[in-house]
């Protein structure tokens, strides 16, 4: 039982077959590692978890991660050739059967190898008709459906951090959607995971990640945007 | 603006509207958007519903299992070679919901409606409506919109994925929004499209989803075959008059219940119906090796 908002949920999405969680939230899952990457993808491992390992083949969910990883939507027609794309885009990429521990059974734990050997560590699940659930990113827990930009910070744990930025993003004439903060008392470190109904630019992140509290940030942009591949 | 069918009923009632009209002004309220986009959004729909379901006919697609494959350009041979049981209508409205679930077992681009394993129903349904009585494009769009509504009110108010409830909830969701499409398409009142919706509803209650190897190929693709005769069949008994005896709201409500007692075996796991036959494993196991 849920809530759909558009009647386009209830006919759609268009998609490339055979299935809407396996094929088209898979694609999904991958954009979303995608922009945790910041675009920057030399290798990547995903352990695939529970039904995604059991058909992956019978549902073309390789090529639709890897499709996502490219930046496609679950639409795009080159879906069915992603894994050679993907090798001409100089990614390595390799695909592997795990028991993840997780109660969700269309689950996979992406992890992405950027050019200067840094890495991105997403775990997500497949929620059914195309909708997918990101609940960890490098050990912090989220929840994100790739619905808004989302902005991650991992800062050391210092009054007047949080309104540091939300100041700024407000300055920026940013709203915020959503918004939760989380801590490590043993690492003094925290973290935020801000929801923004607006676009953020690169510049935005730059100032946050120049903030002298900062460890790090990651931004990740809605996946329904089209992206030239 | 609703969230049962008797929200449809009577909004129908208040302004004037039908269901078609009810979805999109529900649709402009919730999603800050316009009759324009709309109707826009809904012919790229119809591009690809028309494109898969003949994309199967001429020729046979290779799907990902290979369990499957030829079934529409079969019947499509029968039929031109004249030969027909069931007459012209039901064989084309067949040999559509074939071709889409054909061309999406082999990763051709389908719309989800509600979901990929049903997605044959809606649109042969409503393109072989459309055929038979010479009607125009808008009709269809205006079609896609009152079987969205439907679809709408049973994912609020049950579900429509097989994981969830089986596939009445999936095949028999998709049969019960063509169903209240047609009605509308040909004169209808709501209170008709409803009674079209109860009906195909009731009539595969139960239905379990059962894929063989957990694949969309068996048995679904002959499910959207069944499931577009039983849109047809269920809107022809409404459009003759003929009531659901249990209104669509209970319907629903019952099909909720009844998905929720399904054992999981049952719920696209792959483990029970023909998909734990002798033969069902074999397939999995066939598969499992590629």
């Amino acid at each position: 039982m849920k809530d759909v908002k558009s009647i386009f949920d209830v006919i759609g999405p268009i998609m490339i077959g055979p299935s809407s969680s396996h094929t088209a939230g898979a694609a999904r899952l991958g954009k979303i590692a995608r922009y945790a990457a910041h675009r920057d993808i030399k290798k990547v491992t995903v352990y695939l978890h529970g039904s995604f390992a059991e058909t992956a083949e019978g549902h073309g969910t390789k090529k639709a991660i890897a499709a996502g990883l490219l930046g496609m939507e679950p639409y795009d027609e080159r879906l069915r050739n992603s894994l050679e794309l993907i090798k001409k885009n100089n990614i390595e990429v390799e695909f592997i059967k795990k028991d993840l521990q997780v109660s969700h059974p269309n689950t996979a734990k992406i992890i992405i190898e950027r050019k200067d050997g840094s890495k991105i560590n997403l775990l997500g699940s497949s929620l059914g008709g195309g909708a997918v659930m990101v609940s960890n990113i490098n050990g912090f827990d989220v929840e994100i459906n790739g619905e808004y930009y989302t902005i991650i910070t991992k800062h050391t744990d210092v009054k007047g951090t949080i309104s540091d930025v939300t100041t700024l993003l407000a300055k920026e004439n940013i709203n915020i959607a959503n918004m939760k903060v989380i801590r490590d008392r043993n690492k003094k470190q925290a973290s935020m995971i801000i929801e923004t109904d607006q676009v953020v630019e690169e510049e935005v992140i730059n100032k946050i990640k120049a903030m002298q509290n900062m460890i790090d940030v990651v931004i990740i942009r809605p996946i329904k945007e089209n992206e030239d591949v | 603006m609703y969230r049962k069918g008797l929200d449809l009923i009577r909004l129908s009632k208040e302004k004037g509207w039908p269901i078609w009209k009810i979805a999109v002004e529900t649709e402009i309220i919730d999603n800050d958007t316009t009759e324009e986009e709309i109707f826009s959004k809904m012919q790229e729909v119809v591009k690809v519903m028309e494109n898969s379901s003949k994309a199967s006919v001429e020729k046979k697609n290779i799907t990902l299992g290979g369990i499957i494959g030829g079934e529409a350009n079969k019947l499509n041979q029968r039929l031109k070679e004249g030969e027909t049981l069931c007459g012209d209508t039901i064989n084309k409205a067949m040999i559509r919901a074939f071709s889409t679930s054909e061309y999406n077992a082999s990763m051709g681009k389908i719309c989800a409606a509600p979901t990929a394993g049903a997605s044959g129903i809606i649109p042969a349904a409503l393109l072989t409506v459309k055929e038979k009585y010479e009607l125009d494009d808008i009709t269809l769009e205006r079609g896609l919109l009152t079987a969205s509504a439907v679809g709408k009110i049973i994912s609020t108010n049950a579900t429509v994925a097989g994981a969830e409830g089986g596939c009445q909830a999936e095949c028999g969701s998709a049969a019960a929004m063509a169903s209240a499409a047609i009605v509308e398409m040909l004169g209808g009142t709501p209170e008709m499209s409803l009674n079209a919706s109860a009906i195909a509803l009731k009539n595969i209650m139960g239905l379990i989803c059962d894929p063989v190897a957990g694949l969309v190929e068996s048995p679904c693709s002959k499910r959207n075959s069944s499931g577009v005769v039983n849109a047809m069949t269920s809107a022809e008994l409404a459009l003759a008059g003929i009531e659901s005896v249990i209104p669509f709201d209970e319907v629903v409500e019952a099909m909720k219940k009844v998905g929720d007692d399904m054992h999981s075996d049952f719920k696209e796991t792959a483990r029970g119906g023909i998909a734990g036959t002798p033969t069902g494993i074999k397939f999995k196991e066939k598969i499992k090796n590629i």
